[in-house]
């Protein structure tokens, strides 16, 4: 079982790499397709601005990559980031593409109940279920309010319900933190550095990797 | 209101994590890796590691100390001291730093904050701010680890190096710093009120009771200690616990 972290140039790659090392995956880093394509499970991590790590994603030749990697139905998860591309635009510097897999778009976290508040959202914050049934998922056994680290200021709204699987609560507005459809999984926030909860909800991809 | 992070401030010289008073007269205190360990497993929310002596010496020499945090630290990591060039920032980052904190480079050339936000991202920019009382509501910002003045003005500089696009500002009372006397509170409030990114209070707490009173007080993110758990005054979980029982959010 081998699982590939998507190395495009940007943000903090190694942390992802030992989180998944940690807990005992067979984990490397790629940009190049056979690998990714041969792989049991592919990460696509990622900080900082849309359009720029789309553009880095292009002129890698990995859009098509992705997308011929997720239609094998094989574990997909996009972090942070990684995430928001999973969407199909994005609002940030003017309206960019995004890869297209959720329908969606990602916007600038709203903070109208209180102009007060501060961007980036960079907090230890809890992930509420809503109802939504977490066994068989990633965030199957994680506990109902954990707590996970988030550093973001935009945020993607799933434009089908179904596909959010947990929800989070900034400024009195309640947030997508986490997506689902199908085999292809989202965080906003960083399983690597949230501690042992974190670790918990990489163990459950890379056991998604097994099956 | 978000919940406050507590941070563990590890400065290291050499392989050895130190510890002065007002940044100096630094003496040893342990293994940075062994620290940064016990903490993450005893519950603290971030680690800093500060390299005391990089900005004197015109170095910075934190990668591996941060390559092996990273293999048994799952929380996020902060690399300050001597970073210089966006080269600098690029081996923190691939080193398995989430963030960087520049403070000298900065002031030298306040350009590099924008340039380093630009490529990075504002999020893993932290400015780092070292601030000197001068009189009521005026703080000097110093550079070099409290050794150099500037001339500029803490709240000023804060402001500015928000514009410049840090994604946080991490304020060290130079007058506060290893006294164990408390957080100058007017300081962070006066900072706190005049920028909107978050503000890291670093430097004089002596028991979790001085950051209910910073936090009762100034609209602070997080506050970082380096004394109180270095020198096992009081554990993550009794700080935690303290602030908790005053109705201050924590990670749990």
């Amino acid at each position: 079982m081998k699982i590939a972290i998507i190395d495009y140039d940007t943000g903090n790659v190694r942390s992802i790499l030992s989180a998944f090392e940690n807990q005992g995956a067979d984990v490397f880093l790629t940009n190049d397709k056979d690998r990714i394509l041969e792989s049991d499970g592919l990460v696509l991590p990622g900080v900082g601005a849309f359009a720029h790590g789309m553009k880095s994603l292009e002129s890698y030749g990995l859009v098509d990559v992705i997308k011929e990697y997720v239609a094998l139905d094989k574990p997909f998860i996009g972090i942070c980031l990684g995430m928001q591309m999973l969407f199909e635009k994005s609002e940030e510097f003017g309206d960019t593409e995004g890869l297209g897999l959720i329908s969606g778009k990602v916007v600038k976290l709203p903070t109208e109940d209180n102009q007060n508040e501060k961007l980036p959202h960079v907090s230890w914050n809890e992930l509420n279920s809503k109802g939504v049934q977490w066994i068989d998922t990633i965030l199957e056994d994680v506990e109902e309010g954990s707590d996970m680290y988030f550093v973001h200021t935009f945020v993607a709204q799933p434009q089908d319900n179904d596909n959010v699987l947990s929800t989070t609560e900034y400024s009195g507005y309640n947030f997508c933190s986490s997506v689902k459809r199908g085999n292809i999984y989202g965080c906003q926030f960083h399983p690597e550095k949230s501690g042992k909860m974190g670790l918990k909800i990489i163990k459950n991809f890379i056991r998604r990797c097994e099956q | 209101m978000n919940k406050i992070r507590v941070i563990a401030r590890i400065d290291v010289k050499n392989e050895f994590a130190i510890k002065g008073i007002h940044l100096e007269g630094l003496r040893r205190v342990g293994n940075p890796n062994k620290m940064a360990l016990d903490y993450y497993n005893n519950g603290i929310d971030e680690i800093i590691f500060m390299d005391a002596v990089a900005a004197y010496y015109d170095r910075n020499s934190l990668s591996e100390l941060i390559q092996r945090a990273c293999s048994d630290v799952f929380i996020p990591i902060t690399v300050g001291g001597g970073i210089r060039t966006i080269d600098d920032i690029r081996n923190a980052l691939k080193s398995g730093a989430d963030k960087v904190a520049i403070n000298t480079r900065a002031v030298q050339n306040p350009s590099f904050i924008t340039q380093s936000s630009e490529v990075f991202g504002s999020q893993c920019i932290v400015s780092s701010i070292e601030a000197k009382f001068i009189s009521k509501n005026r703080w000097e910002v110093y550079t070099d680890n409290g050794r150099e003045p500037t001339g500029k003005d803490v709240i000023e500089w804060a402001e500015h190096v928000e514009e410049l696009g840090a994604g946080e500002i991490m304020l060290t009372s130079i007058d506060k710093e290893g006294t164990k006397k408390g957080f100058d509170v007017g300081l962070y409030k006066s900072v706190a009120q005049s920028v909107s990114i978050p503000v890291i209070a670093s430097g004089g707490m002596g028991k979790a009771s001085d950051a209910v009173e910073l936090l009762e007080n100034a609209d602070i993110d997080a506050i970082a200690t380096a004394s109180v758990l270095h020198y096992k005054i009081e554990t993550i979980q009794e700080i935690k616990n303290t602030l908790l029982q005053y109705q201050i959010k924590v990670r749990i």
